[in-house]
């Protein structure tokens, strides 16, 4: 017996310490169901959800019961001696009949809000939605708005992740830039990624579609209430898998408009002038705004990458080497890795910025600006 | 060598037995590698139990504190991996091993050699997964599922994996062939296949389900291997592939897959309480028919992992109904435990307690199955925590449960003592809480949006986890007791007799305790 | 049957203990290993490859020596032989289902993911693509010319079903114990064999060089090559076990009650036509 002591004696403390920490943290919001529904059809599948489980919690309550009943009436304890029947047809039939009517039941009412979740047809507001890795892209491509487009990247600071700095109410499910939509109007999401699959999933609204890299897939919602609804990737997508959520804005239909309007003014006045000569400090500075939107996340911010993952950029040949050859990998990528081909991601200006800041960083001193047009040229 | 094996064959058999090492290298007797089988797995769960806790320590908390993100994904991954194929398969295949020799009248396995040769190669597949940690670039790190582009882009640990799935293969295939081969032709005289134990009806149906869907894993990950290397388009959209049909194939080894694992328990499980109980199994005709349909059946609903691919709604509405409906049969078994168990004469010794926990808990990793296959409700919880209660709900309440079953119910007939049967009660009822306080809470962590495989999460989710966690370390010290009790059993012990259990039916029975190295070198004859 | 002065059972042959296995488990990690650092461009891999090949042949060479002495010392009986059959078409099975993995990818490709890229909602990533077959993906840039269903593959057809009725003749001469049409009908079932597997190495190599087909011309390159790829090893694997049994026939082994080695093989060799039917109509023709 002293034997056991030792194995006993530790889950007993964290049985222990479980119970301290369930009534210390008794107050905190547990939440023990989907997140408050922001639209009908969240409702809707809120509702089945709960139907569901009443169905399921009534069978298993019956079949349960029948156990119990005889794990306590018909033990070898109390004496009984063990009855010797082992088949009956009829009950058999019954119990296979029973259950296939309860399925029958319980389908009906999911098939019908399964047809409406897929019918996307006559949206009022259509968006692209394109993951990359690690963010999304948004692109409004048909009702109001359209024409509007923005990249959406995680805005926690790594501190706060690295434990650093207290954590945000929001960690993790904050974005530099909301995906803006008007309440009550429907809004098509074509989902598609760039380099591997991810998954465009806000619970409030009951979306979930996987981005698949070449080609369009759809969803659709229709929020009824404005209010910020957040969610995150929800396909494993690499390293970064973690941090890149999804912040949808639902704000009413003047919001809207004024949003539009002021989107459309910002755009209109980051559209370059062509042909600019940029000087090399200028260069530098807008690059590393753009090295942090985009490269960091691999390369890392000391250029030192991750070994034997990705390389390190901070005296690598190529960044220090022919411009040429540097300028063909950031644009064009390098298919088959996680290298992307930010050619279709950034315009000509930011790419030059973002070559330029890698070659004159960390160790790298090439000191030589690279110019839009030299990009544009070699695209 | 060569000359003295060749020697033994024609000669004198098994006259002398190489001994030590070489012994169990060289062996062919199915009760040698069922424990080599056994002990495999074991060490495979402390591996791959050993990557959860470190899931779990790493999620105890919001933030990133042991791990960097892609090493989370590497254990993930390989936890999935190893727990599954490490684990769970061979811990089967030991029992298969020991058991369904003895149970149908046979001298042993139908080819000797070849079962040795599928356990040998349980070794270098998982020296090739475990290595992976180590080369450049880390172990793979797309979930256990592999799904392309991601494991097009990572490194060298990918193709590590990919060999280790082939080497895998074969070995799974060629147990299987050998499992069905023993089981259709070595069944000594009058035991007909309506008369056969549960356990071997279960494995032969397992065995062709292994037979029929790992090569189709394989294929699905030569094809990720060329896609790698040598510049074919299965899986990209600008050659005219699709990721898309990698999940298709992968799926449809992969639901079989979890019924190959549940199987065999199922198998148990009946055993078990029929035992314990002391009356025969209720329904034994239909619980073949009702297996054989959980196989069948399972061929075709593994579009039901893909409901968020963007599949036409007519493919979703099919296999919706098709997944549905493999409540039926499995309904049809638990009906069946509990008539067992009506007016039997019930005891509770451990094997029976963990066979009650797998009928309870089972169960209800079912039912949150049901509910994932209804669709909506799917596109809802597809890839959160929800699916990660689901699953361990029927893979570590439902295989491990019935592996700890069967593992409690045929030790004496093993080693010939009686374990310490305060321990194992104490081992289960440990398991029983902590297993519930691990993985129960997972099912809100899912609702409310959590993500599954990632290595930091936003905070609402923190109290759960943190419970979570803590059940963890305590679910996994507490089969450190598991240890102790068998190693505790093998050296000693009261003595068991041929007839370990008073309740237990079967060929094996008949033996004695232990089973001599060499049993039923003439064929028993069954009434 | 013949059993005698053994301490086995006397309905069953269970083998002693044997090392092949062990060997066995070896040549696959080098073969394992080595093929990932062959694959990753480690210089070791070539070499750690072909010493597992080396390892997996010395394998099989011993191991189904000890098989075929136990066999030819009749120490496998009527139980043994039909443990051999089940395994045998459980084994078939298995390959059924590999190979059909990668006709289900054609399939896929073809009705499903090629229309898809073709869909109105993919115009918006590739404009101007159309799905028609044969199809090498709207990222394919470049010529290419399909494979025509006429010429070598319909004279391989030809071959491999006449390999068929070669190999069955052969089989009656073995039933009716006359050596000679065995003999003769496992060589031309050998030669036809050959033959195929020259004309498609003779195929493949005028795709490379004057078809500009390759393995990476998209889908249906890719599709192309690693079904009529996996086929072609198939082929090879069975010229191999025919060559084997005719050795054996040589030396005076079989006898028309006992000869399983011979059917399984010639099993084996049915499978693989009916395969590449399958492959004729799927591949080149439709
Ligand atoms: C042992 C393993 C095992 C078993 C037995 C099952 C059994 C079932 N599973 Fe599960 N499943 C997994 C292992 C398993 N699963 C794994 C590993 C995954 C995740 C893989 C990954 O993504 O990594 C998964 C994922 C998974 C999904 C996908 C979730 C997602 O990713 O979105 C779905 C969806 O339909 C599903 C459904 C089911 C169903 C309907 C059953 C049914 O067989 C259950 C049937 C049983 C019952 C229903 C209970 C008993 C019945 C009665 C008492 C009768 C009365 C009942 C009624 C009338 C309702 N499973
Ligand atoms: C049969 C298979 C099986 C088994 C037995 C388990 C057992 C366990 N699993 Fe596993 N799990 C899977 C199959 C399995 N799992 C699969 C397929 C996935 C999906 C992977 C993917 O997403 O790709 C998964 C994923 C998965 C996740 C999600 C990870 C993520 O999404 O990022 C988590 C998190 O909690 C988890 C936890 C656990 C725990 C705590 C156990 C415990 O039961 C383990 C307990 C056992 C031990 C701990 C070992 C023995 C004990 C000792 C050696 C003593 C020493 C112990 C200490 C140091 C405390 N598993
Ligand atoms: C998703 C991860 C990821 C992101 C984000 C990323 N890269 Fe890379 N990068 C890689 C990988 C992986 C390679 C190595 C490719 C190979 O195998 O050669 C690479 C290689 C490079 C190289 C060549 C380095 C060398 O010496 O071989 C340059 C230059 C580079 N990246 C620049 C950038 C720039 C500029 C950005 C941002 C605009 C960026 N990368 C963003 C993953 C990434
Ligand atoms: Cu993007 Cu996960
Ligand atoms: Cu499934």
């Amino acid at each position: 017996m002293t034997k056991q002591a030792p194995w006993t004696g530790v889950p007993r403390l964290a049985v222990l310490w479980t119970l301290a920490l369930l009534s210390g943290v008794a107050q905190a919001a547990y939440d023990l169901n989907f997140q408050a529904p922001a639209s009908k059809l969240a409702r809707d599948v809120y509702d089945m959800h709960i139907w569901m489980m009443w169905v399921c919690l009534a069978i298993f309550v019956i079949v349960f019961s029948a156990m119990f009943y005889s794990i306590i009436k018909h033990r070898k304890s109390l004496g009984g001696t063990p009855a010797t029947f082992h088949e009956n047809t009829q009950i058999e039939i019954l119990w296979t009949v029973i259950p296939f009517i309860i399925l029958v039941i319980m389908v009906w009412p999911v098939t019908v809000t399964l047809l409406n979740m897929r019918d996307s047809s006559n949206p009022d507001l259509t968006i692209k939605a394109t993951g990359y890795q690690w963010k999304w892209g948004y692109d409004y491509l048909k009702g109001e708005g359209e024409g509007i487009k923005f990249m959406s990247v995680l805005s926690t600071p790594q501190e706060q992740i690295h434990n650093l700095a207290p954590k945000g109410p929001n960690y993790l499910l904050e974005v530099d830039n909301h995906l803006v939509v008007p309440v009550n109007k429907k809004v098509r999401i074509l989902t598609t990624a760039n380099d591997v699959i991810h998954a465009w999933y806000v619970p409030s609204l009951a979306v979930k579609q996987d981005a698949v890299p070449g080609f369009i897939r759809d969803a659709w919602f229709k929020a009824d209430r404005e209010g910020i609804f957040r969610g995150q990737c929800a396909e494993l997508c690499g390293k970064d898998h973690g941090y890149m959520p999804i912040v949808v804005e639902v704000v009413s239909q003047e919001k809207y408009a004024a949003w539009v309007g002021e989107q459309k003014k910002k755009m209109a006045a980051s559209s370059e002038e062509p042909g600019k000569v940029w000087a090399l400090a200028d260069l530098v500075k807008r690059g590393e705004g753009v090295y942090g939107q985009n490269c960091v996340a691999c390369h890392q911010a000391n250029g030192k990458g991750i070994p034997s993952v990705f390389p390190a950029l901070d005296g690598s040949k190529i960044a220090t080497g022919n411009k040429a050859e540097h300028i063909k990998m950031v644009v064009n990528g390098k298919p088959g890795t996680a290298m992307a081909a930010f050619g279709k991601q950034l315009s000509d200006t930011d790419l030059a910025a973002v070559i330029v800041y890698e070659r004159n960083s960390w160790g790298n001193k090439t000191g030589e600006a690279i110019q839009p047009s030299e990009i544009k040229a070699a695209r | 060598m060569e000359a003295t094996a060749m020697g033994h064959a024609d000669s004198h058999g098994h006259g002398h037995q190489p001994t030590g090492l070489m012994r169990w290298m060289t062996t062919t007797n199915h009760k040698d590698i069922g424990t080599m089988y056994l002990w495999f797995s074991f060490a495979m769960f402390i591996v791959g139990g050993c990557m959860a806790m470190t899931i779990r320590a790493e999620l105890f908390q919001p933030g990133l504190q042991l791990l960097e993100p892609e090493r989370f994904n590497q254990m993930t991954t390989l936890h999935g991996l190893i727990m599954v194929f490490g684990a769970i398969m061979p811990a089967f295949v030991g029992f298969a091993n020991w058991m369904i020799p003895m149970q149908i009248g046979a001298a042993d396995m139908a080819f000797g050699r070849l079962n040795n040769w599928s356990f040998w190669l349980l070794i270098p597949a998982s020296i090739l997964l475990v290595t992976s940690l180590f080369v450049p670039g880390g172990a793979p790190a797309a979930g256990w599922t592999l799904y392309p582009p991601l494991s097009v882009q990572l490194g060298m640990g990918m193709d590590l994996a990919i060999f280790a799935v082939h080497i895998l293969g074969i070995s799974s295939i060629l147990g299987s062939i050998n499992i069905i081969t023993t089981i259709l032709n070595l069944r000594a005289p009058g035991m007909t296949m309506m008369k056969l134990p549960m356990f071997a009806w279960t494995w032969l149906i397992t065995a062709f389900l292994i037979i029929a869907v790992m090569p189709v894993f394989a294929g699905a990950v030569t094809m990720l291997l060329t896609d790698r290397h040598f510049g074919t388009t299965f899986f990209s959209a600008s050659g005219g592939g699709d990721p898309v049909l990698f999940q298709h194939v992968f799926w449809f080894f992969g639901h079989p897959e979890v019924y190959i694992v549940i199987l065999p328990g199922f198998g148990v499980v009946s055993q078990v309480i029929s035992a314990f109980s002391r009356k025969p199994l209720f329904g034994y005709a239909s619980m073949v028919y009702a297996t054989a349909s959980i196989a069948i059946l399972s061929f075709f609903v593994w579009g039901h992992h893909m409901y968020t691919v963007g599949m036409p709604v007519t493919g979703q509405l099919y296999f919706m109904y098709a997944t549905m409906l493999i409540a039926i049969p499995t309904g049809v078994k638990v009906f069946n435990w509990i008539s067992t168990m009506w007016r039997g004469a019930l005891t509770f010794e451990t094997p029976m307690l963990f066979s009650l926990g797998f009928i309870f808990l089972f169960t209800m990793g079912g039912f949150s199955g049901l509910v994932l296959a209804m669709t909506p409700v799917d596109v809802q919880m597809q890839d959160t925590y929800y699916v990660v209660a689901h699953f361990h709900y029927t893979m570590v309440a439902g295989a491990l449960f019935s592996a700890f079953a069967g593992a409690y119910y045929w030790l004496p007939k093993w080693t010939g003592h009686m374990y310490d049967e305060t321990l194992g009660k104490i081992h289960f009822w440990l398991t029983m809480i902590f297993f519930n306080m691990t993985f129960f809470v997972q099912h809100f962590l899912g609702l409310a949006g959590m993500p599954r495989r990632i290595p930091d999460y936003a905070l609402q989710f923190a109290e759960f986890n943190k419970i979570s966690s803590i059940g963890a370390f305590g679910l996994g010290l507490s089969q450190l007791l598991f240890l102790y009790v068998v190693i505790k059993c093998i050296k000693g012990g009261p003595k068991a007799e041929a007839k370990s259990w008073d309740g237990a039916t079967g060929l094996e029975w008949d033996l004695p305790s232990p089973a001599p190295y060499h049993t039923w070198e003439t064929q028993p004859l069954v009434k | 049957m013949t059993q005698q002065g053994t301490h086995q059972g006397p309905y069953y042959y269970v083998p002693s203990p044997s090392y092949w296995p062990l060997v066995g488990a070896l040549a696959l990690l080098l073969l394992a290993s080595g093929a990932v650092l062959w694959v990753n461009s480690y210089s070791p891999g070539p070499l750690v490859v072909f010493a597992g090949f080396a390892v997996l042949i010395f394998m099989m060479a011993g191991w189904f020596r000890t098989v075929i002495r136990e066999s030819e010392g009749g120490l496998y009986n009527k139980r043994v032989d039909s443990s051999f059959r089940w395994a045998m078409s459980w084994f078939i099975f298995s390959e059924v289902m590999f190979f059909s993995a990668f006709f289900g990818a054609l399939f896929y490709a073809r009705v499903l993911s090629v229309p898809d890229l073709a869909s109105v909602e993919s115009q918006m990533l590739w404009p101007d693509f159309s799905a028609i077959w044969p199809n090498a993906g709207p990222g394919f840039k470049g010529n290419f010319s399909p494979m025509e269903a006429m010429g070598i593959p319909a004279i391989n057809t030809l071959l491999l079903l006449s390999s068929g009725a070669t190999l069955t003749w052969a089989h009656w001469g073995l039933l009716k114990n006359q050596r000679t049409q065995l003999t003769l009908g496992l060589i031309l079932t050998i030669v036809l064999g050959l033959i195929f597997i020259g004309l498609q190495a003779y195929e493949y190599s005028h795709a490379y060089s004057a078809m500009n087909l390759k393995l990476t011309t998209g889908i249906y390159g890719t599709t192309f090559y690693m079904l009529t790829g996996f086929h072609g090893l198939h082929v090879t694997i069975g010229v191999t076990m025919l060559i084997v049994m005719l050795f054996r026939v040589l030396a005076g082994h079989f006898k028309p009650d006992h000869h399983f080695a011979f059917e399984g093989v010639a099993w084996y060799w049915h499978f693989v036509d009916v395969v590449w039917l399958i492959l004729f109509v799927v591949v080149y023709w439709l």
